[in-house]
């Protein structure tokens, strides 16, 4: 497979970050930067990332199996995470679930028809005091409401959208 | 970035230098104090450093409370093989949400602390295993590293001393679990996030199978403070055997959430009322969970009461992760006990039968009973279930889930039992999570 100059080097970087021999501690890393450029974990990249670590693409796919930002079919172009854990449900994040999905459309781990937008249920992102957050692929937005989630949605739909942190 | 005011009543260690411009910067490091720490430590003997620490009182911030520099004592340093400094900012406990502001606004203090550590063990190589929620902290890590490394502040001969070290970031994929310690350091190795049993602990047996200082980024980022003011100092910031200050987290139904540096044993009525404002639109406190999700949770009349490790210890709870929710009278607290077992059992790596199964049968119980669906027997069996989980797993993500359950039933029996009558809306039932 061939990779962005950027992302190569970061490869590069990882593989020697480890003590010799054990190149595998870069197995999710390098899973997550690559899904970060193609999209998704897919069976190509997952004997890439097995071969460049020297391991087996089965021991790359358990790996897969199991941390769940890495993601098996093509997500939307911006995934957004709502996090209804007990902080953010105290303060509506479910309610705000909800609404994503009744707004969007989808359900969770699901993507629209154009690509555009995936959702996710999310656990925990560390955005507590600031409930309700979600993400949208890495970018935080705190104290979201309803209303301010379809503003968000609409800058995503028209190509407006700004980085909130 | 700051995401709320700050508190005058703060005590200001960690987030000292937060709010200066260009707060992560090299620059602004150096000019407040920034890695004069390591130089002083760098003519100490280790164990006079570990002396330091343990008159500080230093305990884990990430959960576990224990004392750091017992903890960096138990590291062998003349197996022959090489030692390991790592640094857990994995932060995913639910209510905690100061790890990540500490690498926003001061990423060289944590990286100070953790070459300290290295220094002690005469470590070559730390590690900074940051979740992956949170890559725009990767970039400001890594940048910070790399400064550290243009100015010859870390890599080989640290200031004179004849001594290497390097520190990388390494990123977590999505994983609770990857916060307990072992169950980091198998992801750390590349594999799934499952728990290794103890003993042998990191410190004897860490990161590839060798001694391993393994800390939470808070831990590590009061190091440098400590060897600057002297443990007697940071010993002083708060009670016995509970020193210096905490991030503590504070979201829920208060009227100013938000992260406070406080000192350890600071009241939580105080910390409620005069910190963030008192309770939201008036309401009347109801509950507390003092330390994350996994702790167990506080009656309004319980609330009467210390921060500190042994104060919420006493009151059979734990200071934990120092993530505090506070929830008022119209919470519903079936619906809270679900969604924490919910989270559980998502989480739950499935090594270990009782928490794998336990979770996955509070989890069908809870949802059962919060559709309207509650028998009579149930409040019992899940009681029997959590207290059934208790001490019987690998790792503590079993107790995690086990404790705040029991504890949910225990102290809010009346309202589980008012539950049985209540028909509940279909729009409120049980909520996708696959």
């Amino acid at each position: 497979m061939t990779f962005s100059p950027a992302l190569e080097a970061r490869f590069q970087k990882l593989l020697t970050s480890y003590p010799p021999g054990r190149e595998r501690s870069a197995v999710i890393p390098m899973l997550l930067y690559a899904q970060d450029e193609i999209g998704h974990v897919s069976q190509e990249l997952i004997e890439e990332v097995a071969a460049r670590c020297g391991i087996t693409p089965l021991e790359v796919d358990e790996v897969v199996g199991y941390y769940s930002m890495l993601h098996r079919k093509p997500l939307g172009k911006y995934h957004v995470q709502v996090c209804t854990n007990i902080c953010c449900q105290a303060i509506g994040g479910e309610q705000l679930y909800h609404h994503a999905e009744r707004t969007l459309g989808i359900h969770n781990k699901q993507v629209t028809a154009d690509g555009l937008i995936s959702l996710e249920e999310v656990e925990c992102i560390g955005a507590c005091s600031w409930a309700p957050a979600i993400q949208v692929n890495y970018d935080f937005h705190h104290h979201v409401t309803p209303e301010g989630f379809d503003d968000l949605m609409q800058t995503l739909r028209d190509g407006t959208y700004q980085k909130s942190s | 970035m700051l995401y709320n005011e700050p508190s005058p009543l703060e005590v200001k260690v960690v987030s000292a230098r937060f709010g200066l411009p260009n707060s992560a910067s090299i620059d602004t490091y150096l000019a407040n104090d920034g890695y004069n720490a390591i130089q002083k430590a760098l003519g100490m003997e280790a164990g006079a450093i570990i002396d330091e620490l343990k008159t500080s009182s230093l305990r884990g911030r990430g959960g576990a409370g224990f004392p750091t520099g017992m903890k960096w004592s138990f590291v062998p340093t003349n197996t022959g093989k090489p030692t390991y400094v790592i640094c857990n900012a994995d932060e995913s406990e639910p209510c905690t949400c100061k790890d990540r502001l500490l690498m926003e606004n001061d990423p060289h203090q944590m990286i100070e602390g953790m070459m300290i550590a290295g220094w002690v063990i005469k470590s070559n190589r730390g590690y900074i295993y940051i979740r992956g929620e949170y890559r725009y902290l990767i970039d400001i890590v890594d940048r910070a590293i790399a400064e550290a490394y243009q100015r010859g502040y870390l890599g080989k001969n640290v200031f004179g001393s004849g001594w290497d070290f390097d520190v990388y970031t390494h990123t977590g994929a999505g994983a609770y679990e990857c916060g307990e310690e072992s169950a980091l350091l198998e992801s750390l190795e590349g594999k799934r996030g499952v728990p290794r049993l103890k003993p042998p602990f990191p410190a004897v047996i860490g990161a590839f199978q060798s001694p391993t200082i393994l800390n939470n980024c808070e831990t590590f980022s009061a190091v440098p403070w400590i060897m600057l003011h002297g443990g007697p100092a940071f010993a002083e910031l708060g009670t016995p055997k509970n020193g210096g200050t905490r991030m503590t987290c504070v979201s829920g139904h208060v009227n100013k959430p938000g992260v406070y540096e406080l000192p350890l044993g600071f009241p939580l009525m105080r910390l409620i009322n005069e910190i963030c404002g008192g309770m939201r639109n008036g309401k009347k406190l109801k509950a507390v969970i003092p330390g994350g999700s996994s702790s167990p949770v506080l009656k309004a009349d319980e609330c009467d009461i210390a921060l500190d490790f042994d104060s919420l210890a006493k009151a059979k709870t734990m200071a934990g992760s120092g993530g505090l929710l506070v929830l008022d009278e119209d919470t519903d607290m079936v619906a809270v006990a679900l969604r924490t077992i919910k989270f559980y059992a998502h989480e739950s790596c499935g090594w270990c039968i009782p928490c794998r199964e336990g979770t996955t049968w509070l989890k069908k119980i809870l949802t059962r009973y919060h559709n309207g669906g509650g028998r009579r027997g149930d409040i019992d069996t899940i009681a029997d279930l959590a207290n059934n989980m208790l001490g019987k797993t690998f790792c503590p993500l079993g107790d995690a889930a086990a404790m705040p359950t029991a504890a949910f039933v225990a102290k809010f029996r009346d309202e589980f039992e008012a539950y049985l009558e209540k028909s509940i809306p279909v729009e409120s039932r049980e909520f996708a999570m696959v």
